[in-house]
This record gives structure tokens, sequence and C-alpha cells, in this order.
């Protein structure tokens, strides 16, 4: 069903709602949504935006303040009770299940279905429709969804989610995993859903995709609404400055690192076939980038120097010492090699465990009393030491960390390593999902560890931050480590090129996904 | 960071509370029902019965917080008893070497649980049901089948002491309870048990090695079932091969009515311990009133659900948040 608001009124208006976990995390905030526009919410992480769009579409309650939705009272108890009125949400984390269809995933809420069996062929028919309308014209709608990358799934999620009549759609983080063609296919869907009259809003945390969609931005800070404003006639400046207010957004000014001996010397290290060859040396005081696509070999070149996959050849050392045995995590430690790893969700964070538990996990051994126990007062004493340095932002250290915004869970994974003070530290997309404001605390760091002598190796697939950030990158194409420019050698272009090289010779062109 | 509120792995006196008004609650309950119950005999029979479940219970609470399960328990008790039966009376090694024989036997397959899993990375599930097969085989074997009688040789550990009228079995079994909270809240290897339970990836990746921690609360979960065995064999003075059939079932039920998650990274020796003695005052108090044998298992299993029921409950108090 759709509804109509009456004329001059916002088709979905919010006031004064609030939500308070432990903390507030929404107070007072009043928000209007028109039919037909793309209304951007922006905020740094833990500025409210999830919480906001989790109470539009039902899935949480507020603990205060009204809606309205068309002129009427809009009170969702569940996110069923909000799509019947007409509100669809795609959210962040992706609710598909991997075993199903494509088809099923799509229309999992309301399977055609005769005598309790599912009719394949109207499923197959709506399925194919739905699809066409993100594009996925390609795709053969039998295919289990485990089978698609990350993008593809994107867009199943968005397909999902339109192919339900809604006269409210709200996007959350819908592009974080897409690359630059997809994000277009959906945004045309949006823009047409817009021309229909569908409200729009759109969290993202890609700030220049505002100003090629958006209508207007609302921008939140610590739960509250610091401004509403057209979105042509705002610079990305004014809204960075909005986000993290009287905090100075500090430039990505390259810091000119004071380069020592070499720290990490990798040479021959292969593990086919994601890790062919590679051979690159990192000094101290050095912050070596690492470039390429997607499916390149950076995460598994950081993965096999660290131990967490092994080797099938090839030499690690720490500077000239004799090649290292590292057969796991734990030798790569001692060597005094740290990672912070691709996904911190699975691979880092103790979701249900305090903030303290998590910073100190790696040298609860260091810090023992009579080898076996905990020194609980130590504990403390350098866990606080750390989130205060790394600004982490939670209620206390006892807060469990999967409790935190992605941002400051990033943050806890580097205070991990920071106490560690390991000399050569691994990064692999480091920023990857955080809010500008916690990506510049993650620079600040990273340019404090170079200075500070230590090696550091970067992966990222933001190009702006590497050619900030580094001293040198090198780009890896294919599994190989194709080439590595110097400071001032290299030009997006150049790294562009390089990244594609490896995958030229070959017959059918194949990229990974 | 203001105002700290309480949100902790390990659970705080308050969390006991709850725990100790059920008790408390089915103490009343059984008191008001038969005149007997509420008598010094009724709760040292109750306390000489649990030695052997409680210590079994201890370990598989630090199991099930590893994301592990150890369904060899009762099997294993059986084989440490009747290890030691038969090195006593056939071999005629003297009592102590004939209790170490068995706790080393229980130790034995503790440490064969934890190396299979992490070795082949089977899940714990499969690798102990095959060593439930496999104790109960070897205790059928040693034995001939046949319950092997001590007598009073091993009494002292059995039998109620003087005055205080109860086992030095209890007292061993609390000292185990109180040590195995301690290893879990103050120790590193506790801290890591709890960490790897709630993710193990994660762990691996900060240079900790979750294996020879897996190994080590299998292997101590082995040794308790061993000590269970002797404690068996000191209440009943004959070692059984059928003995702790069913056995690794109320262990887990006592663990989980004690709030210990299934899913690993969370739970409390002493709450498991408390789980113990409920499901003792259960059994006893229903026996009391008359109960009979069905009816009792009825309860019991009714009781078990609602304590998770509960316990689930409780979790999302405070926190509450619409699932999807």
């Amino acid at each position: 069903m759709t509804a109509h608001a009456p004329a001059g009124e916002p088709l979905l208006r919010v006031r004064g709602v609030d939500k308070r976990y432990a903390a507030p995390v929404l107070s007072g905030v009043d928000f209007e949504l028109r039919a037909g526009e793309v209304h951007a919410v922006m905020g740094a992480n833990g500025a409210g935006k999830s919480t906001l769009s989790r109470i539009i579409s039902g899935l949480t309650a507020p603990d205060g303040g009204s809606m309205t939705l068309a002129g009427a009272a809009y009170a969702p108890r569940s996110r069923r009770d909000a799509q019947r009125a007409g509100v669809q949400l795609v959210m962040q984390e992706l609710n598909l299940i991997p075993t199903l269809t494509v088809a099923e995933n799509l229309f999992l809420a309301d399977l055609p279905a005769r005598f309790g069996f599912v009719v394949g062929a109207t499923l197959l028919e709506r399925a194919r429709r739905a699809m066409e309308g993100v594009g996925l014209t390609d795709l053969d709608p039998r295919t289990p969804l485990g089978q698609l990358g990350v993008g593809h799934r994107q867009l199943v999620a968005v397909a999902a989610a339109l192919a339900h009549p809604c006269s409210v759609l709200i996007l959350d983080e819908p592009t974080a995993a897409l690359t630059g063609s997809e994000v277009g296919l959906v945004f045309e869907q949006l823009r047409r859903l817009r021309e229909t009259g569908t409200a729009i809003l759109y969290i993202s945390h890609r700030l220049e995709e505002i100003q090629r969609i958006g209508d207007r931005v609302t921008v939140l800070r610590d739960g509250r609404v610091v401004a509403t404003r057209p979105a042509a006639g705002t610079s990305l400046d004014e809204i960075v400055q909005l986000m993290v207010g009287d905090r100075a957004v500090e430039a990505l000014d390259h810091r000119t690192h004071r380069l020592g001996d070499v720290a990490l010397r990798v040479e021959g290290l292969t593990r086919a076939p994601r890790v062919r060859d590679v051979s690159f040396d990192v000094k101290r005081g050095e912050i070596l980038g690492l470039a390429g696509l997607v499916g390149s070999g950076r995460t598994e070149t950081l993965r096999v120097i660290f131990g967490a996959d092994r080797a099938e050849r090839g030499v690690v050392r720490r500077g000239s010492g004799p090649p290292l045995t590292i057969r796991d995590p734990r030798d790569a430690v001692c060597a005094g090699i740290g990672m912070v790893p691709e996904d911190r969700g699975a691979q880092a964070i103790l979701h249900a465990l305090p903030v303290r538990w998590n910073i100190s996990l790696a040298v609860l051994r260091a810090f023992a009393k009579a080898r076996w126990w905990i020194d609980d007062a130590r504990e403390a004493a350098e866990a606080s030491r750390l989130g205060a340095r790394l600004d982490v932002r939670s209620h206390s250290l006892e807060q469990p960390a999967g409790e935190l915004s992605g941002g400051n869970q990033q943050k806890v994974v580097i205070a991990r390593w920071l106490l560690r003070d390991c000399e050569v530290l691994l990064f692999d997309e480091p920023t990857r999902g955080i809010d500008v404001a916690a990506k510049i605390a993650v620079y600040r760091v990273l340019n404090e560890l170079a200075a500070a002598g230590k090696a550091i190796v970067l992966v990222s697939s933001e190009l702006p931050e590497l050619m900030a950030l580094c001293d040198r990158i090198g780009v890896m194409s294919d599994g190989r480590l194709v080439t590595t420019f110097a400071r001032g050698d290299w030009s997006e272009d150049a790294i562009v090129a390089a990244a594609f090289s490896g995958y030229a010779g070959r017959r059918d062109g194949a990229r990974p996904h | 960071m203001p105002n700290p509120p309480p949100a902790r792995a390990t659970p705080r006196i308050a969390e006991y509370l709850g725990m100790l008004a059920v008790l408390v609650l089915l103490v009343a309950l059984f008191s008001a029902l038969s005149d007997h119950f509420f008598s010094r005999i009724t709760f040292t029979t109750v306390a000489n019965q649990i030695p052997a479940l409680t210590v079994i219970a201890v370990g598989m609470t630090l199991v099930l917080i590893v994301a592990g399960i150890d369904l060899s328990v009762g099997s294993v008790m059986a084989l440490g008893a009747a290890v030691l039966a038969v090195a006593r009376v056939e071999w005629q090694m003297p009592l102590p070497a004939a209790i170490l024989a068995g706790l080393a036997v229980g130790l034995a397959a503790g440490v064969a649980n934890g190396l299979v899993t992490v070795r082949w990375t089977i899940p714990s599930f499969i690798v102990t049901l095959g060593m439930l097969e496999m104790a109960r085989g070897g205790a059928y074997m040693v034995t001939d089948s046949r319950s092997v009688f001590l007598g009073a040789a091993i009494d002292v550990i059995g039998l109620p002491l003087p005055v205080i009228g109860l086992s030095p079995a209890f007292v061993l079994a609390i000292a185990v309870v109180a040590a195995g909270q301690i290893l879990l809240s103050k120790t590193i290897l506790g801290r890591y048990m709890i960490a790897i339970g709630t993710n193990a990836e994660a762990v691996r990746l900060s240079g900790i090695d979750p294996r020879p921690v897996i190994v080590t609360v299998f292997a101590l979960s082995g040794l308790l079932a061993g000590l269970a065995g002797v404690f068996h064999v000191a209440y009943l003075e004959s070692a059984d091969p059928n003995a702790g059939t069913g056995l690794e079932l109320s262990a887990i039920a006592a663990v989980v009515i004690g709030g210990t998650s299934l899913m690993g990274g969370r739970g409390s020796v002493i709450s498991s311990f408390l789980g113990v003695v409920i499901i003792a005052v259960l059994q006893t108090g229903l026996a009391q009133v008359g109960a009979t044998e069905p009816t009792k298992r009825i309860v019991t299993g009714a009781v078990i659900v609602a304590a998770v029921i509960l316990d689930a409950y409780r979790h999302s108090l405070g926190r509450r948040q619409v699932e999807i």
C-alpha cells in the first residue's frame, strides 16, 4: 500500500524522538521526510543514524517522541508492521540467507504458495522482474545467494526491498560494499523511485554520494540533529565540520617520516593463487601502502606474513636477521609483528566481552602476576590509558565491545596492538566502514606510529588515503607485487593501470569479483 | 567515560541471588509438603549424593565456555571407577595408587578428547560421543561386565565424617568448585577460555594459540570425571560398569540451569554448582512427597526448561532489542 501525505505536509514526520540504552543514543530528534526526495542522513559512527532508521522501520521502539506517516499517527511495533504501512528498510548488515536462491531471498516474507507449496514458476517470474529493476539481468534467480560476491548480494538486498510496494524506503549504507558501476545501478533505481514519489532516507559514509544523489542532508551528532540543509550548495567540508563538531579536522597532509633500518623483509612469499612470489621490505618509521583490486592478494599477503595462513614458499625476516619460522600468528607476534585484520567483527572483536578485555587480550601474558594470574589493576590502568589515547567512545571499559559503533570497535582493535607494542604492524583496510571522525583518529595513530619508528604496511582500497599517508605504495595485481612507487612518482592513473596490469594477459580477462 | 554501568562477563553476587531464591523456594515448598523434609538428615543425604555430579558439572562448565561439549563424562567416570576397583581388588595395588590410576585414566581420556578435537578440527560433540562408547567398552572390559566390590577399604572418602555429617568427598567437591571459579575469573587461562568461546578466530589472530587451552579444558573435564569415579566407588563401596549412564545429560542440565551458554563465552562454575544442588533438592524432595519415578522425571525436565527460559528473559532485560 502507498500512503499519501496531505498537500504541503512531509510524508513522514519524526518529532522529539528519544532513545537510550545505557546512555542516550537519540535525544529529541526532529526529522522530516518528503515524498519524492532523497534525504541523506550523515553522522559519525555512534551518532544515532542506524538507531533512527531502526525506529522508523519498526525494529526498535523509541522511548519518547512521536511519528506521523501521511498525517496519521505512526508507531510500528515490528518490522512487519512498518512494511504494511509502506516503510521498507535495506539493512547495513545483509539479512539474507546464503543457502537459499536469489529468488527465494527476494520474496522470503511472502513466497507465492498454493496449499503450502512454493509455486516455482510464479516465484521465478516475479524474481526476474524484481532483478531487472536493479539491473541484475545477467543473473539466474535460481543461483544460491552464497555463490554471489558481496556487491551482487547488496543489489539483491536492494531488489528485495524494492520488490514490495513502499512509500518510504530507508537505505542504511547500501553502497558500502559496491563498486563504482554497481553504485551507478543503485542510484539509477533511486532516481526512478524518487520520480514516482517515494520518500528515500539514505545513510552513507561516502560523503561524495550526497551530492550525487541527495536532495537534502541532515547531520546527526551525538544523538542530536545538528542541521538539515539542501544538498546543493552545502560543501563536503561543511558537512564534515558539522559531523565532527569543534574537533579540528586534520587535513590529510603527508607527514614526512624519518626512515631507519629495514624492519621487515619479505622474500619470494608464495601461497598460490593469491600470493605469488611477493618480495618487499619496510623500514622503521615507514608506511608502505599496498594498493590493488579486491582479490588481488593484498589481504592474503598480510595473512601469510602474520602466519594466519601458511606460506608455501618464501622467507620473512625482521631486518637483516635470520628467516623467521612463522607457523601461526603466535610466532609472528613473538617476532614483533601485529595485524589489524580485514573483518573486525569476525576476526578481531570479542563482542560480548568488555572493552577492557578486548584491549588487553594480546598482552595478558606479559601483564601476568606470578605467571598465571591476571593483574586486574594494571590491566584496567593500561586499557584506560589506551582507550583515552585513541578516544574510544564507550560508556565504560566494562561495556561489551560489540555495543560500540564500528569506528570505536576499530579503535579498540588498534589499541590492542598498541598495547602489545609490536615493531611491525600490518593494517588491513583499517578505515573500511567507519566514519570521518574515526578515520581521522586512525590516520593520526598511523602517523604517530611511524614517527615512533614502527614499520607499517597499510592495505587500503581508498587511493587518496594511501597517497596521503604512505611513503611508498606497492601495487598488487593477480597475486603479484607488480610495481612499487616512491612518494612523488605516483599518480592515481598509474596506480590504477598497475592494478589492472596483471590481468591484461588473460584470455578471459577474468578479474576477481 | 562517565558512570560505569555493570556489564561483566563473569557474574557478581547478584547473579547468584536468583538461583539462591529458587533454591530457598524449593526447600520451603517441600518443607511445607512433607514433615520429614526439613531435617539435618535430608541435607546431609543430598550433600553426600552430589559430589560426583558436582565435579563433573565443573568440568562441563569449562568445556561449554570454550564452546565445546563433553558427552563422555558419564562413561569416563565408570571407566575411572572400574580401573580403581580392579587395581585395588585384582592387582592388589595400595588404595592411593589405585585412586591415582583411576584419575590417570580419566585424564588420559580427556587429553585424547582434546587432542583429537583440535588436531583434526572435529566438533567435540562427535569426538566425545566416540569416547562415550569407548570408555564404556573399556569399563566393561576391565570389570568383565561385573560389579567389583571393594568393601570398607574406601569408606574414608565416601562416608560422612562424625559431627558435621558431611563426607570428605563433599568437602573436596566444594574445593573443586572454588578452584574452578577462581581459575575462570582470576587466571589468564580462564580469561582465554572465555575469549575462545566468544570468538576463537579473534583470539588466534591476537597471537594466542587456542589449541593448548582447549586441550587443557578437555583434560580437566576428563580428570574431574575420573575424580567423580573415585567418589562413586567411595559412595557405593563398589564399581559398577553401568554407572553414570546419562550422567552427561544431568551435568549439562545443571550447567545450563546455572546460566552457562551452550554457545560458549559465558558461564559460572558457582552457578553450575547451584544448578546441581537445585536438581538434587528437587529429586530428593519429590521422592519424599511420594512422587513416582515417572513424575520425578517429568517435573525435573520441566524445571530445566523453565530455568533456561528464566535465564534468557533475565539476559534480555536491560538491553531490550527487537530481533528481526
